[in-house]
């Protein structure tokens, strides 16, 4: 494509719709490096002399380094299970015509589109009953349940599209099916797993509703519910809580700059199936 | 989705035959964790809450007994209730339709030969890995309603201090002031699935057009937008989930208030079954949300797919 005065007033254009757009980002990091008085003074300057005590106070009163850690364990066990668990009931799913296993993939082409509210309280009560309020293994167990049907979703449309014949030979080597799996097939799956792996991690590292529930006050809680209590509790302190937001965005942002590609493209991609 | 379905069901046939021949089926258990899982979190607790909405079930561990739809005839005369959807469907129009006719306008921005393109596309897209509790937080400061803050301070600076709101107090304001929160963080969402149509709307299609004289316009209407459908599709069916099942930006911004003028079908639920005790309803008002869910996705399956074929 050619670059040609038509090119360069549209370059203008979409560069001043991104600084308007970035608007709230200046006025949130501008005010994390502001003291009360220039708070007060200048809302919208820029901060001169920056001043940088908001962090350190934000960091330790809304207690970011072990809820960092507790999103981090979260996130990460309950993307390896559906991962596992997905890629195993797909490769069921889409090798074999039985009505079993058409009615089984109904079955979970249903959760995608029912509202967890509908059980949000039995599921509650269930969590309770089972001691596991409060606990990383009752998140770990909601997000597996939850993310699963999409989760088999993409896996078994991407498993359609492969060829079949790849498993024979490990199986005539001797191998188990689950050996036979585990060397042959799951290596094939690598850029729908990529997909898979992202669009959950991006999904429950962020969620808020469950674990304000089921963790609220138990010294688990992940980053948004350390952060809406922060918040809520600091309300009119503005560059103490510009600070914590901040720093509680900072993680996903930096990790999303590493991988822009992969992120961007499993979004993009997602839901295509 | 029945379309969907329908070809899933000949592929897999299709495919499966072949594998028969080839002798190998994978075992059942493969499916057995995931089936598990799925029965424990989500299916079981599905039925059993679809079930207690006609109960007047009032807390953990209470008895409850049957009481027919009375919670539904309850909802019907329950203004707050009947507000809240009122207010999840003007959300989630404003949201289908604002985010997604921004997202289009993004990405036919960054669809081009400009320089910037590569870095616009990650700008527009930053806020959709945030946090929608963190958005909201900033949002709420942008809304401050002081006229030397955020957005007020913004319109005083370059001489539009006229426009000054209180963004979250003003009744007939704070739904719009929420759903332009929304909108700011996902139109990249939009953005990145209308390029990925757009990559493959194939060059030479424009350019024998542009040989034939079309204008932009006509180029768009003619080629570009029917080729766009699938992510049109998945547009729509993403935002018109996200809108009606909102919740977190409402509690982070507004609790559903100033009054009830933010409340959402969600947000009435989570307080009637965490505030007030009162289970059995919250699951009707539950219950009546997932209707909604099922019977939109299936009307925009069966429209927007329909609309592919005949493109």
């Amino acid at each position: 494509m050619k670059y040609r005065p038509r090119t360069f007033a549209l370059e203008l254009v979409m560069i001043a719709v991104a600084v308007g757009f970035l608007f709230p980002v200046y006025v949130l990091v501008t005010l994390a490096f502001k003291d009360p008085a220039q708070i007060a003074n200048k809302p919208l300057s820029v901060p001169s002399p920056p001043s940088f005590g908001n962090f350190g106070e934000a960091w330790r009163s809304a207690g970011l380094g072990s809820a960092l850690l507790n999103s981090t364990v979260i996130t990460v066990v309950s993307v390896l299970l559906l991962i596992a668990l997905g890629s195993l009931a797909a490769y069921f799913l889409a090798r074999t015509a039985t009505r079993l296993s058409y009615s089984l993939y109904i079955l979970f082409l249903v959760g995608i589109i029912l509202p967890f509210q509908l059980g949000m309280i039995p599921l509650y009560q269930f969590v309770d009953n089972a001691g596991l309020l409060g606990t990383y293994q009752g998140m770990i167990l909601f997000y597996t349940g939850i993310q699963l049907p999409f989760t088999v979703f993409l896996y078994t449309g991407f498993i359609r599209s492969l060829p079949a014949d790849y498993t024979n030979a490990a199986l005539i080597d001797g191998a188990t099916h689950l050996q036979a799996f585990a060397h042959v097939i799951f290596p094939l799956l690598r850029p729908i797993t990529g997909t898979v792996l992202i669009l959950n991690a991006v999904q429950i590292w962020n969620d808020f509703f469950t674990p304000l529930l089921y963790l609220g006050g138990s010294g688990h809680e992940t980053v948004p519910v350390r952060v809406f209590g922060f918040v809520n509790q600091y309300t009119s302190n503005y560059g103490l809580v510009a600070a914590g937001l901040v720093l509680a965005a900072l993680p996903i942002l930096a990790l999303f700059l590493v991988l822009q590609r992969y992120v961007i493209k499993g979004f993009a991609s997602g839901l295509k199936g | 989705m029945t379309a969907t379905v329908a070809t899933a069901r000949q592929d897999t046939a299709q495919r499966a035959r072949r594998w028969r021949h080839s002798g190998i089926v994978p075992p059942w258990w493969f499916a057995v964790p995931a089936v598990l899982v799925y029965a424990v979190v989500v299916l079981y607790p599905s039925i059993a809450g679809a079930g207690s909405a006609f109960t007047d079930w009032s807390g953990i561990g209470a008895s409850r007994s049957f009481v027919g739809v009375d919670n539904f005839k309850q909802l019907v005369r329950d203004s707050q209730a009947l507000g809240a959807l009122r207010n999840t469907l003007l959300l989630t129009v404003a949201i289908v339709v604002v985010q997604n006719a921004l997202g289009l306008l993004l990405a036919l921005g960054v669809h081009t030969g400009i320089k910037s393109k590569m870095l616009l596309r990650l700008v527009f897209f930053a806020p959709v890995v945030v946090s929608p509790v963190m958005v909201s937080f900033l949002w709420k400061y942008v809304y401050n309603p002081a006229p030397d803050a955020g957005l007020n301070a913004a319109l005083g600076a370059v001489g539009l201090g006229g426009l000054r709101q209180d963004w979250l107090g003003n009744p007939s304001l704070a739904l719009w002031s929420v759903a332009f929160t929304v909108i700011w963080q996902c139109a990249g969402y939009s953005m990145v699935i209308f390029l990925a149509g757009l990559e493959g709307v194939p060059a030479e299609l424009h350019e024998s057009a542009m040989v034939d004289g079309a204008g932009t316009i006509a180029r768009f209407r003619h080629i570009t937008w029917p080729l766009l459908a699938p992510a049109v599709t998945i547009n729509v069916m993403l935002s018109t989930v996200g809108g009606l099942t909102l919740f977190t930006q409402i509690i982070a911004m507004t609790n559903g208030g100033p009054g009830y003028a933010t409340d959402t079908l969600s947000t009435v639920l989570y307080k009637q079954a965490f505030v007030y005790g009162k289970f059995g309803y919250s699951t009707a008002v539950a219950l009546v949300l997932a209707i909604f869910v099922a019977a939109v996705t299936f009307v925009q399956i069966g429209y927007l797919r329909s609309r592919e074929t005949s493109a």
